[in-house]
């Protein structure tokens, strides 16, 4: 491998840590300890405790920014630290932090939107029944997330991916009130866990391939591409984890739960559901990159597949929708299947994967927070009761436009530089098919971001009251993310440098390319989905025109009856078929045996009882009893009356006599 | 002389209807009666053989027979009288309570 | 008398004292036969945590150790000692008896009869705590059998509505077993040799004359299936669970508490402390065969779980499942699944003792446990006692970070790769039914709390006053609280406990 060798000068531990670096697992600890004051005494401080977790993560962002300004100051190692945390069998566990670029980039990202959501829930959660749960969870989540960006060991990093799991079902389920929120919050758990089974068996491989021996990831980096394991448990090890990323990353065929999460209050869509724990499972495959570059190259054909498929059916899913929060659901879905597409390409694709993430995370914010408002000032999901709230609700606008254009790809903003990188990357590294489809699905995108921007802000107003721009807290996060929107994606161009690549990298450095015919496709792309957007929904009423397209808009409104497969042919006859057989099996047949053992005992026992009574007592009975019937007979006899006896002994004595006188 | 064997055929002729009465007889009273129409035929062979072998052991049995057929009648008479107290008859068909 | 060799008899014998107190107070003292029984469970807790701190850690041996004469026309003697895999289920035991001594003060279920009620507890407490320490098999018996007589009056008086059912099953069939485990004990006894034919029924010399190669392989299947018999039905192991869940249903709270909590892994533990040490051999026959039943329990008992309409039974079937993953972890014989197995126990005691607790809290105040009934909105109406209970469920489900987490991902670990004697591919389909458990365990539990804590209160509960987690239940529950957190995010404490026996142990494998 030529990675491997230049590797050895890039990949190194950093010589003398900075004291961000050293401290930066007080980043993920700082949210922890402020979800423990929240949920302790969270009620009695002034403020119903949000003030704990926004100063936590004001701390931790600043810690972040500290971290990256280590890379961005040009160090390009590692720093790795950890004590030790138990030890079972030969297995020893460790709790330790592996900070590198991708980490520092990482950090920013979670802590920065955090914070913005953190900021943003204290205007859109004024007044909910669990204001102080609410942040306890958010501050909680932000800390789990941050040990999985931290982790250095699979074992540590598992623990953060499940506990992100549960705050997700909490904060989905968060007006538990309502059936379908908790039913979208189960479904959300179960079917991450059944990605997150195959991850933990994936765990399982790498562990074995140390000779269960650690989870530390860079050692299990190391053997791996020292070709210390056979490719086959390499390859399973990838699929296996790739898994996780299947269900945490929402991709095909377990994205039916993102969309049903968007149940759960707007600011935990935008942190948990867009920005960051969905990302965890493209974060994921990065972290663990090795282990699927040194695995069978149908791995990453695969991985290449379910982008390929997620990112299309999303985008067209995304289409039929008329839940503002869905669209953007279906879009995140498409957008992380363009990160996973982007890991498939190698290590180029790698880097340009991170820099969607990077730059996907602002702008999904940014449009998920704006959804927030407008659902904030009209009460209600729905499209088709909202339009021409461009001029009532201006900044919320103004921004969401600017997010919905840098989803779709218009230069300059953020989402054309990360897209036009994998692009780049797609032609310059040989994926013709993957070309074409992130290409398509672009212009996918841009046309639903139209609809999205011509349905809620344009044409007349469709709802009832009057809609009134949300409060400071929440219009000052949109503002400053659409400011960071605006900006983020001139750290990846390569017009500039492109500075993200040299913290986000994998072995050795990338150059940056710029293609400019690619960049005008893409471009192209953007601009013809708007255009097309603006053309069919310009005159929108009341009935969505694609409405004429019929049974194609039928099949796609029901989610290619995925979900309806799922519920109807998996979840349905186990909760309720299956279990009542294995439940009437358990009570009929095995307790049966238990119940059938004692009945027939009894049964023997009334037997051996039966024998005692009528044979062997029987016997004795039997004795007294034909004396008592001899008895019976002879006492007729007696009859009481004297006379009778007088005859008898009359009789007698007249025998007697007769007797003697012969004598 | 009366000779004795007449008077044997008188005594036995007197038990035997003695025994017809005690056997037959559903009158508690008639039974006692006939009860003693028995002793009666006894006493009369215990005087006629005393009198026929000059031993006068027959009549003193005979007295004592006779005092005891008195004390006999007496007490069967008072029984009679009891039960039909008690019962309203002296039928001794239904008098039975001497059975089982 | 030292410390060294009195403290865990002394321990072990104090509620035995307090029952004998408690039998001499006046029916008419009830406050003070519960009070009583704080004071007993409370006394020989210190006892238990004394020892906890004179334990050396380091040692893999026994320790504590007292070993005398105790009938000798048997040659039974009286060896008690305790090791880095007793200790545990040993304090556990100290634990949890206390916490429902404790949680006994605000009630005692119907019919009262509190002197009995508080007698029978510290007696059972005595009889779990003695098995625990046995080391010789008829004490180690005793003990066991000792268990069997309170509990059976415990749900037999204390119980619900099918309660002289449930009692005779319990009793019948964990009886079943013992003979068969009696039978066992016994072959060994008259095919042991310590020199000059002399038999003993001491685990320690059992074992060494098994390293030694005493017991032939024939035997050793043999008696291992007698003596896996008995554990297996206490366990209990499928398809020997179905009088779990009908002791469970009708027993009174506490009584769940501590068969669930401890009783449960008696069964387990004479697996680790006596069939797998004295019968190496027919361990690793049967250890397939304890795998399968292991991974079958885990499977069907979450499915069972779905299908449940009663919250008791449900978390009964539940500990079938969980009880599955200790049993997966044993069965790999390796040093990873049989740390896990303890640890799985422990983490079991401390959760599904809790979920009891909040199960029967629930039922003190609804006076039903039927889902349906109880028809959700808890949390609306009773915030804390639903928190609790959700926390517990989560707990209950494996959430990393808590205890239940270890002992289940570790044993799967294990199961990727067991010993070596055993089949891989066959373990690893193991793990993977253990792992599609995993996925059905968060889905009933997930549907329960969904079912009974959230959606709106029914408007039949709304006009009772039910008063939320009241001061006696937060005393006793606190203390489980806090030791899944801790126990999830220190697993040392346990771990570091247990490594040096089981490794010792696993030596006999050759591992």
């Amino acid at each position: 491998m030529v990675a491997a060798e230049s590797a050895e000068s890039i990949v190194k531990a950093i010589h003398d840590p900075s004291w961000f670096l050293r401290y930066s697992w007080l980043i993920a600890l700082l949210p922890a300890i402020a979800a423990a004051f929240t949920l302790f005494i969270g009620k009695r401080t002034p403020g119903k405790g949000s003030v704990y977790g926004i100063t936590a993560l004001a701390a931790a962002l600043v810690m972040s920014l500290g971290v990256l300004w280590t890379f961005v100051g040009g160090e390009r190692g590692f720093y790795e630290a950890s004590i030790p945390w138990f030890q079972i069998g030969q297995l020893h566990m460790e709790a330790g932090v592996y900070v590198d670029g991708l980490t520092a980039v990482m950090l920013v990202v979670v802590t920065s939107i955090s914070l913005c959501v953190h900021i943003y829930s204290l205007g859109y959660m004024k007044g909910d029944v669990r204001y102080t749960w609410f942040y306890v969870v958010l501050s909680l989540f932000t800390s789990a997330m941050l040990v999985v960006v931290l982790a250095n060991n699979l074992f540590m990093l598992l623990v953060g991916w499940e506990i992100m799991g549960v705050c997700s079902y909490l904060l989905i389920g968060h007006w538990w009130e309502d059936h379908v929120n908790s039913s979208s919050a189960i479904k959300a758990f179960i079917t991450t866990r059944v990605g997150d089974v195959p991850f933990m068996f994936g765990i399982f491989v790498l562990v074995f391939i140390t000779g269960f021996t650690t989870s530390n990831i860079p050692k299990i980096s190391e053997i791996v591409s020292s070709g210390g394991a056979s490719v086959g448990l390499v390859s399973a090890a990838a699929l296996l984890l790739f898994g996780g990323t299947i269900g945490k990353s929402a991709q095909f065929p377990l994205h039916v739960w993102l969309p049903d999460a968007m149940a759960g209050p707007t600011p935990v869509s935008a942190l948990i559901h867009a920005a960051t724990m969905v990302a965890a499972g493209v974060y994921l495959v990065g972290r663990l990159f090795i282990v699927f570059l040194d695995a069978d190259p149908v791995v990453l054909q695969i991985v290449a597949i379910v982008a390929g498929i997620t990112m299309l059916g999303a985008a067209l899913m995304a289409f039929t929708q008329d839940d503002i929060k869905r669209v953007l659901a279906y879009s995140t879905i498409s957008q992380l299947a363009y990160m996973i597409a982007g890991m498939s390409m190698g290590p180029a694709g790698r880097t340009g994967a991170f820099f969607h993430l990077f730059t996907h995370a602002f702008f999904k914010a940014l449009l998920f927070l704006g959804s927030g408002a407008v659902i904030h000032a009209v009460h209600s999901n729905n499209m088709s009761e909202m339009g021409g709230l461009r001029r009532r609700l201006p900044i919320t606008f103004w921004t969401f436009l600017i997010g919905s254009l840098a989803l779709s790809g218009v230069p300059p903003l953020a989402g054309f530089w990360s897209k036009d990188e994998l692009l780049v990357v797609a032609e310059h590294e040989g994926h013709p098919v993957l070309f074409v489809v992130l290409l398509v699905t672009a212009l996918l995108t841009a046309f639903y971001m139209t609809r999205a921007v011509l349905l809620t802000f344009y044409g007349d107003f469709r709802g009832h009251g009057e809609p009134h721009e949300a409060p400071r807290s929440m219009t000052g996060v949109l503002v400053a993310l659409a400011s960071v929107t605006v900006v983020a994606g001139f750290v990846g161009s390569p017009q500039l440098g492109a500075v993200f690549g040299k913290w986000v990298y994998f072995q050795e450095l990338e150059e940056a390319l710029f293609v400019p015919w690619v960049a005008v496709l893409s471009t192209l792309a953007a601009l013809g989905g708007i255009l097309i957007g603006y053309a069919v929904y310009r005159d929108y009423q009341a009935r969505d025109p694609l409405r004429s397209l019929g049974g194609a808009y039928t099949l796609v409104s029901n989610k290619f009856y995925i979900d309806d497969v799922y519920w109807k042919g998996i979840v349905r006859p186990i909760r309720d078929d299956v279990s009542s057989g294995v439940y009437w099996n358990d009570r009929h047949v095995i307790d049966g045996v238990v119940n059938g053992a004692a009945a027939f005992t009894k049964v023997v026992a009334s037997g051996v009882n039966w024998f005692d009574l009528k044979v062997i007592d029987g016997a004795v009975n039997g004795l007294a009893n034909i004396a008592g019937f001899t008895g019976g007979l002879l006492r007729y006899i007696q009859s009481g009356n004297v006379q009778r006896y007088a005859v008898f002994l009359f009789t007698g004595v007249v025998v007697l006599a007769v007797i003697f006188t012969k004598i | 002389m009366i000779r004795l064997p007449l008077v044997l055929f008188l005594s036995a002729a007197l038990f035997s209807t003695g025994v017809y009465g005690v056997l037959a007889r559903r009158n508690g009273v008639l039974v006692l009666m006939s009860i003693e129409l028995m002793l009666n035929a006894v006493n009369i062979n215990l005087v006629a053989f005393g009198a026929a072998l000059h031993d006068l052991t027959g009549q003193v049995f005979a007295l004592f027979v006779i005092t005891v057929a008195a004390a006999e009648v007496g007490i069967g008479l008072a029984i009679v009288i009891l039960i039909y107290r008690n019962r309203e008859t002296i039928n001794v068909d239904e008098v039975n309570l001497l059975k089982w | 008398m030292t410390w060294e060799n009195s403290a865990i008899t002394i321990a072990t014998l104090l509620p035995l004292a307090g029952a004998l107190v408690i039998a001499l107070v006046p029916r008419q003292y009830e406050k003070g036969v519960r009070a009583l029984g704080i004071v007993f469970t409370g006394a020989a807790l210190v006892f238990a945590i004394a020892i906890t701190f004179t334990f050396d850690y380091g040692a893999s041996g026994l320790q504590f150790q007292l070993n005398t004469s105790w009938i000798p026309a048997i040659d039974a003697r009286y060896h008690v000692g305790i090791d880095g895999i007793s200790l545990p289920l040993f304090v556990l035991t100290f634990v949890l008896s206390f916490l429902c001594a404790i949680y006994t003060w605000r009630v005692v279920p119907k019919p009262g009869k509190t002197k009995a009620f508080i007698g029978l507890t510290l007696l059972l407490e005595t009889g779990m705590a003695g098995t625990f320490i046995a080391f010789d098999l008829i004490l180690f018996f005793v003990f066991w059998e000792l268990v069997l007589v309170p509990m059976y009056f415990l749900i037999g008086i204390w119980g619900s509505s099918n309660r002289e059912y449930a009692a005779i099953k319990f009793f019948l069939y964990t009886l079943l077993g013992s003979v068969f485990m009696l039978l066992g004990f016994l072959a060994m006894f008259f095919n042991s040799d310590i020199g000059g034919g002399v038999h003993t029924f001491d685990i320690v010399q059992l074992q060494q004359y098994a390293a030694s190669g005493g017991f032939s392989h024939a035997f050793q299947l043999i008696v291992f299936a007698a003596v896996g018999l008995g554990f297996a039905v206490k366990v209990p192991m499928w398809p020997f669970h179905t009088w779990l869940p009908d002791a469970h249903t009708e027993a009174p709270t506490i009584g769940s508490v501590l068969l669930a909590g401890v009783m449960l892994k008696m069964g387990a533990y004479g697996f680790i402390r006596i069939a797998l040490p004295i019968l190496p051999y027919g361990a690793q026959k049967y250890a397939p065969w304890i795998g399968l039943l292991a991974a079958i329990a885990i499977v069907y008992a979450a499915l069972a779980c779905l299908a449940q309409k009663d919250l008791k039974r449900l978390i009964a079937f539940s500990s079938v499942g969980h009880m599955g993953f200790v049993m997966l972890g044993i069965a790999t014989l390796t040093s990873i699944g049989i740390n896990a197995a303890i640890f799985g126990m422990v983490a079991h005691g401390l959760i599904t003792g809790m979920l009891f607790f909040c199960v029967g809290s629930l039922y003190d105040r609804y006076h039903t446990r039927e889902i349906a009934e109880i028809g959700g909105g808890v949390m609306q109406k009773l915030p804390y006692l639903g928190g609790v209970f959700a926390f517990v469920a989560i707990a209950s489900l494996g959430l990393p970070g808590l205890a239940g987490f270890w002992g289940e991902v570790m044993a799967l670990l294990s199961s990727y790769s067991p010993a070596q004697s055993l089949s891989t591919p066959l373990f690893r389909a193991f793990m993977i039914a253990g792992g599609v458990g995993t996925i059905l365990t968060a889905g009933y539990f997930l549907w329960m709390l969904q079912r009974v804590n959230m959606g709106t209160l029914p408007e039949k509960w709304k006009a009772e006053a039910f008063g939320d987690v009241a001061a006696v239940e937060w005393v006793s529950w606190v203390p489980l609280l806090v030791g899944i957190v801790v126990l999830g995010l220190f697993p040392s404490l346990l771990t570091d406990v247990t490594q040096a026996p089981v490794n010792s142990l696993l030596g006999l494998f050759g591992a």
